[in-house]
């Protein structure tokens, strides 16, 4: 066997963690998104930057305000305290939580794409045929931007399987619990582990080549509107 | 970090682009030791007319830097075990390998009075998160858990543990106030002879087998009078001074 | 029809180089045609109505039910007014059916609230063969269909359509405008349709709306409103009148078709086939086709000869035309001639002629 326990339970943690931040961004980009699409709020410049941050910021930054807001003395951390939930500094909820920054701009970008594509004219249909704002979202909006959904997803996911910046900054390293894929690697590297940080990176290469073939593959047929 | 490290990163880079000139000497220097080598530079430039340009960062990754043709001269590394490869693989000076300084662990927390004289705070249960280095790649992390090890404490802290990738990053943790304790070279928090900061307990020596770290003068700085000078130097009472200054034994 | 409130209309709106204020009053009922060059306001207008457009200022009243009122604080979002809306492109809900399209507005509509089913307007429009299909398989003229399918099935009080035929080749449009006028002669719901092409509304409209500018120019029966000399409709190439006409006989050797016009009285024969006796007709008489004489020439190979009095005379846009406004047999006609022949008869109003009909166009 190739890869040791250590390595499975890393690739497990990692699955997971993508899984989770994937699911938490689609609910909470969809309205971002949706709202920057619409939006004619002199706000949407600063949101939309706000959002775009992580692109260009190096992870170290964000693990490194992570590491002190989310921290005893940062007023999240703080806030968590307050609520008896601690700090999350050092635990799996911590790292969703930098992931879901750290993968925003992913999520949001593509759906706020697909959003804008949709136009103003479907809209305008629905209102006419009697559907209020919200049932228009769900029976028109959501189906039409379908193709942005998935790229959304399997970019957050994907994205968020490649971290390791935010994770080195504020994951603590523990097996099981923080010790992720890509920090595994860097584990075996530092230790010269040759071997099994091939099998390891390997399997990165291949999974994230996959990911982004079937990306790429699934942009070929676009719904052209009747 | 003080204010003149990103004008040497600046350097580095112009010397990188220009090739090393006779009078200048590159070094690869472990991230634990850069505010002993800032001082260190300024005394030598000064006695010697040399220029040092320091880069500072992870052992291991400085190996594989140097085993991929980086131009560095001379290596102060964080332990004596990759310096020890490098003569091994013929990389270095033959001979040329000696101990500069041995680190010394602490025991930390940011909060004052938070770590007793003899480090029982340890083995109470009132904290969450106990910082060290990777074990694997980072000798003071190695040192701490052979000193948990030595304490019978290993069993006991397994679920406090939180792992910075190199020492800076244990440090990181506590200074941030994100783990209430932790392992960290005494030369972080340690300057003209007394702790800066927070509380520590100085581990005894005998708890862990010594952090020595070794430097070497590479087959790049071979025909380097600077790189020689700055070896010499090194080996010198005045940087012997300003090392223990920092913590450090010898 | 039963008597139909009027559509009020009270709309005024400011964008960055555009105003728009109209004091419009419709007829409840057949079809309006709001006419104009674009970028006269017409669309937006339309999409006033629908709500689509946030007027400044707005006053909407629809079969007595208001729907925005700007003094009162009142506005009905678009999906709150019972309307049916047709776009200039279909603009079909490409991940339904043709199914899920019609039934997309129906299912929204309470059940007790729906009076057109769908299995009549399928067959008004004649979609029955396409409802498995998908919208990108359609042809234009298919998806125009389906739109105002859609539209009607929603049961609305008033139908707004913005030039559904623009985006439409000729032929398509011919395709279309018969079930347009079915709609007009088999539903008994007002519908306002917006155009810049005067055979359409000429073809459809029973009222006509004239924006330019932003501003209401002239507002009537479509017969008066085309006839009116002040309008730049009037001076056109294609310009001409519409009148009613009801099917008085049939003559089968000649194959003609005569027909009386508005005063009762006085026939009009057109080379069309046999139609029902006592039907009405719409027929266009262009006025480049009416040529005026003293005489009563029987010698000539002019079918139509009709005693007129002139009522007016402007200069055409071209200055070697002149326009003449004249009464006959009920109605208006306008006859376009040469500035020459104007003088050379001595034409002036309230004089007797004769109006020679070259040409006539059965519009339905």
């Amino acid at each position: 066997m190739p890869l040791g326990s250590g390595d499975l339970a890393a690739i497990r943690l990692t699955l997971e963690l993508a899984s989770l931040t994937t699911v938490l961004l689609l609910i909470l980009g969809t309205p971002l998104a949706w709202w920057l699409a619409q939006t004619r709020s002199r706000l949407r410049g600063v949101v939309g930057a706000l959002v775009a941050l992580p692109l260009v910021l190096p992870p170290t930054v964000i693990g490194f305000y992570l590491l002190l807001v989310l921290g005893p003395h940062g007023w999240v951390g703080q806030a968590t305290q307050a609520l008896g939930l601690g700090t999350v500094v050092f635990s799996f909820a911590g790292l969703v939580a930098g992931s879901v920054i750290y993968s925003l701009p992913f999520v949001v970008q593509p759906l706020q794409n697909a959003f804008s594509a949709i136009g103003p004219r479907p809209l305008e249909v629905a209102a006419t045929l009697r559907a209020s704002p919200l049932d228009c979202f769900f029976t028109v909006v959501l189906p039409l931007a379908r193709p942005g959904f998935v790229t959304a997803a399997i970019l957050g996911f994907a994205h968020t399987v490649g971290e390791f910046g935010v994770v080195l900054m504020i994951g603590g390293n523990i097996p099981g619990k923080t010790r992720v894929v890509s920090v595994q690697i860097f584990d075996h590297v530092e230790a010269l582990e040759y071997a099994q940080a091939h099998w390891l990176a390997g399997a990165m290469v291949a999974f994230s080549f996959l990911v982004l073939l079937a990306l790429y593959s699934s942009r070929g047929h676009k719904q052209v509107w009747g | 970090m003080t204010a003149f490290t990103p004008r040497l990163a600046a350097l580095a880079l112009l010397t990188l682009a220009f090739g090393a000139q006779a009078d200048e000497v590159q070094v690869a220097v472990a991230s634990n030791f850069t505010a002993p080598i800032q001082a260190i530079a300024e005394s030598f430039e000064k006695d010697t007319g040399h220029k040092l340009v320091a880069a500072y960062g992870a052992t291991g990754q400085f190996y594989t830097q140097i085993k991929n043709g980086a131009p560095f001269e001379v290596f102060l590394a964080a332990d004596d075990t990759t310096p020890a490869k490098l003569e091994q693989e013929g990389d270095i000076m033959p001979g040329s390998r000696f101990t500069y300084a041995v680190g010394t662990l602490a025991l930390w927390s940011a909060k004052p009075g938070y770590v007793d004289a003899k480090g029982d705070v340890l083995k109470g249960n009132d904290y969450q998160h106990l910082s060290i280095a990777n074990p694997k790649a980072a000798p003071y992390g190695l040192a701490a858990t052979q000193a948990l090890d030595k304490l019978g404490l290993t069993e006991q802290v397994k679920g406090k543990i939180v792992e910075g990738q190199n020492i800076s990053q244990a440090y990181q943790f506590v200074s941030t106030g994100n783990a209430e304790l932790g392992f960290v070279a005494l030369s972080q928090i340690y300057k003209d002879g007394k702790v800066t900061s927070g509380s520590a307990w100085i581990v005894p020596a005998n708890l862990y087998a010594p952090i020595k770290q070794d430097a070497v003068l590479l087959n790049k700085g071979k025909d380097n009078a600077a790189a020689k000078a700055l070896v010499a130097y090194l080996k010198g009472p005045k940087a012997a001074a300003i090392i223990k200054s920092f913590g450090y034994e010898l | 029809m039963t008597v139909a409130l009027p559509i009020k209309a009270r709309i005024a709106l400011s964008r960055e180089r555009f105003h728009l204020e109209v004091n419009l009053a419709l007829p409840g009922n057949g079809i309006s045609a709001l006419f104009g060059p674009s970028g006269s306001g017409k669309t937006t207008l339309l999409r006033c109505l629908a709500g689509l457009e946030r007027a400044t200022q707005a006053y909407i009243e629809v079969a007595g039910e208001v729907w925005q009122d700007t003094a009162q604080g009142v506005f009905l979002p678009p999906h709150r007014r019972a309307l049916g809306y047709v776009f200039q492109e279909a603009s079909l809900f490409p991940h339904l059916s043709v199914r899920g399209n019609l039934d997309y507005g129906m299912r929204r509509v309470a059940l007790a609230q729906r009076r057109i089913t769908p299995v009549a307007v399928c067959a008004m429009l004649g979609i029955e063969a396409l409802l498995d299909r998908a919208p990108q398989h359609l042809s234009g003229g298919e998806r125009q269909r389906v739109g105002i399918a859609r539209a009607l099935l929603t049961s609305p009080r008033l139908l707004l359509m913005d030039e559904p035929l623009a985006a439409l080749d000729s032929a398509l449009k011919q395709e279309i405008l018969p079930y347009l006028e079915r709609l007009r002669d088999e539903l008994d719901i007002p519908l306002v349709y917006v155009s810049h092409a005067q055979d359409e509304v000429a073809r459809l409209a029973d009222h006509l709306a004239v924006l330019d500018h932003g501003e209401l120019v002239a507002s009537g029966p479509i017969g008066e409103t085309l006839a009116r000399l002040d309008l730049p409709l009037a001076h056109s190439q294609d310009a001409g009148v519409v009148v009613r006409a009801q099917v008085q006989h049939f003559d089968a050797h000649y194959q003609l078709l005569s027909l009386v016009l508005p005063d009762g009285l006085t026939p009009l024969r057109i080379a069309q086939p046999q139609r029902p006796h006592g039907s009405w007709l719409r027929v266009k008489i262009l006025a480049r086709d009416v040529s005026l004489s003293h005489q009563h020439e029987s010698q000539s190979s002019i079918l139509n000869r009709l005693p007129a009095q002139v009522r007016e005379l402007v200069p055409a846009d071209n200055p070697a035309h002149v326009l003449v406004s004249l009464a006959c047999a009920g109605t208006v006609l306008l006859a376009r001639i040469t500035r020459y022949s104007a003088d050379h008869l001595g034409l002036a109003p309230g004089q007797q002629v004769w109006a020679q009909i070259k040409a006539v166009a059965l519009l339905a």
